[in-house]
């Protein structure tokens, strides 16, 4: 067996090595290509005149997009909503993609396709097994890639005409300046409001429209924003982030995809709706000369999507900008000089989410405290409540524990006034009067809610009985205890 | 007084009127509401003060009889909508409908919008 396994992890690490030698030779060759393409353009401008050149053989192309750019862009260039002229608006548009996620796969895709001129992908993170269910341009082979890397190797093998550009950070308010100014477009494809306020920002302050989405569970929201993107102060201009949400939700309710969980084809449905978005607004040509931009204000409208619903699509029409706007307003104070100084803390503006702490030492045992009793004592009479949701419980629970979800408690302590019927739903009756009861949940923050909502309806028996919470939930079982357990 | 306190008849207590209007939630917010999203609600025509029901006293109306989850500052905090909730009144963002003020009519279609930010 060891044998094999030290023969995988060998032939594992030559492949990944592997990789890494081809990323960096197309990297060399990408390079090399980019210097002779503009070398090939130089000369192109200066044979014009030089007539004795040999081209006689070959006729000039004397039309504005290359023969293959115009089988590969057939299809939608008859469109009339793109034409000739929404093409060539594509191919001089740079468009910003932030965050390299389930939303910004898509896009990026989209984009790719389309044959925008640049594309640039921003984020810091790298490719995860986990992310694989829905950011469709990673790969399994690619995991532990910069996620930048792999969306533009995908893209690329899309559509090599178009120039990408990869930041391989996450974008923060000292380099949000250099980077955004050089495009036309932003997507805002990230998954915090710390990022989407930053974006919303800078997005405003450079005057750049902003095309931003977000997904979770089974619903899906897309809104364009500073669309047009006139000065602040201006009131032709649509509105941004912080004329629709002024206020940060408070960090506690902020759920992530990790922690809610997120279906593929929803967050994809967003991210190609922003792509589709994006589209039709290069085609106007924004981000081009002024005359063509829309005068009016487009009618901001809202998004939303919600897979599991009779009717999936509704779109709400929303509010102009905001005449008291922190951002976009005649008052505003938001200036670049401002935002470069780190000035504003988007972290604690948007405030983070403080770990439970409600027990005390001696109310808590380790993953491997409780292992050991359960070693030592098989048959210990006791109980192990389990209050993560239904969905993780069925996926995988330590043996013996009895699952009531956390939002089942909170539901029965708003409409039971009765504290004894209360227990009687949680508590098996066949547990002896003074045998411990043990809460255990997913990261051992809600346990602790659980533990504490448990004495006060007296489960506890004036201290007799053992109420606590296993610190550290399932994580810490997984971790301490039991690796083979599936955590989730 | 407005005319409408005016024309409920005798103050028998047991005959308030109520208006029946459509209240959905989405987002994640139909989790504190038994995890459905729709809900058809008969609300008292007029607050106590005899006015016309507003969406602060549907707010209130909700967390009182139609929230069956103890979380309620996920929904409201300090007595408002707690930030990062739309309200969307007949399809249309609340802030052009006059906010917290706006005068419930039978039949409007209210839905509680919360943020995302996954991606
Ligand atoms: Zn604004």
């Amino acid at each position: 067996m060891d044998s094999i396994t030290d023969k995988a992890e060998q032939l594992r690490h030559k492949i990944s090595q592997a990789e890494k030698e081809l990323q960096d030779l197309r990297m060399q060759l990408e390079e090399l290509e980019s210097t002779t393409r503009n070398l090939n353009t130089n000369q192109q401008l200066g044979s014009t005149s030089e007539s004795a050149h040999p081209t006689d053989t070959i006729p000039e192309w004397k039309w504005p997009l290359s023969e293959e750019e115009y089988s590969r862009y057939g299809r939608q260039l008859i469109l009339p909503t793109v034409g000739i002229n929404g093409q060539l608006h594509l191919k001089s548009a740079a468009v910003l993609i932030v965050g390299a996620g389930g939303l910004g796969c898509p896009a990026a895709a989209y984009l790719a396709g389309a044959g925008v001129g640049t594309l640039g992908v921003v984020d810091g993170d790298t490719v995860e097994v986990s992310n694989l269910h829905r950011q469709i341009a990673h790969s399994t082979q690619r995991v532990g890639m910069m996620k930048v890397d792999s969306l533009i190797e995908y893209c690329r093998g899309l559509n090599p005409v178009v120039s990408y550009v990869a930041h391989r950070e996450h974008l923060t308010p000292q380099n949000s300046e250099a980077i955004v100014s050089e495009y036309d477009l932003v997507l805002d494809c990230t998954d915090h409001p710390t990022s989407r306020y930053l974006i919303s920002d800078i997005c405003v302050l450079l005057r750049k429209p902003l095309v931003s989405a977000s997904a979770l569970r089974t619903d899906g929201q897309l809104i364009v924003l500073n669309s047009p993107p006139t000065a602040q102060g201006s009131t032709e201009g649509g509105p941004c982030y912080r004329c629709i949400f002024p206020k940060p939700p408070p960090a506690e309710s902020v759920v992530s995809c990790g922690e809610g969980g997120i279906l593929g084809p929803v967050v994809g449905v967003m991210g190609v709706l922003q792509a589709l978005e994006a589209i039709k607004l290069i085609v106007t040509g924004v981000g081009k000369d002024s005359n063509s931009t829309p005068k009016d204000p487009i009618a901001p409208s809202l998004l939303l999507f919600s897979a599991t619903s009779t009717t999936p699509f509704r779109s709400i029409r929303m509010r102009s900008r905001r005449p008291n706007c922190f951002a976009c307003s005649t008052g505003s104070t938001l200036t670049l000089k401002e935002l470069r100084a780190g000035s504003l803390d988007y972290v604690q503006f948007c405030g983070v989410a403080k770990p439970v702490d409600v027990l005390k030492p001696e109310e808590r045992v380790s993953a491997k405290e409780y292992n050991d009793i359960l070693t030592k004592q098989p048959d210990k009479d006791h109980l192990l409540l389990d209050v993560r949701e239904k969905e993780h419980f069925e996926i995988a629970s330590i043996p013996g524990a009895i699952n009531v979800p956390f939002s089942t408690i909170q539901t029965r302590s708003k409409t039971s006034t009765d504290d004894d019927s209360l227990a009687s739903e949680y508590i098996p009756k066949s547990l002896s009067a003074h045998a411990p009861i043990y809460v255990i949940c997913r990261v051992g923050n809600d346990s602790q809610l659980v533990t504490k909502r448990l004495k006060e309806i007296g489960l506890d028996a004036n201290g007799e009985r053992f109420v606590g919470d296993i610190e550290g939930g399932m994580l810490a079982w997984k971790r301490h205890v039991d690796q083979t357990m599936p955590f989730t | 007084m407005s005319t409408a306190t005016e024309t409920v008849p005798a103050p028998t207590q047991v005959e308030i009127p109520k208006i029946s209007i459509d209240v959905e939630f989405t987002g994640g917010l139909e989790m504190l509401f038994s995890d459905q999203r729709r809900h058809t609600i008969s609300l008292p025509a007029a607050n106590k003060d005899g006015k016309p029901a507003t969406i602060a006293d549907l707010i209130h109306y909700l967390c009182e009889h139609t929230m069956k989850d103890a979380r309620k500052d996920l929904f409201v905090l300090q007595d408002h909508l707690r930030p990062g909730i739309l309200v969307l009144i007949n399809d249309a963002d609340w802030e052009l409908e006059g906010e917290e003020a706006y005068e419930i009519q039978a039949g409007d279609n209210i839905l509680f919008v919360s943020t995302l930010h996954g991606g």
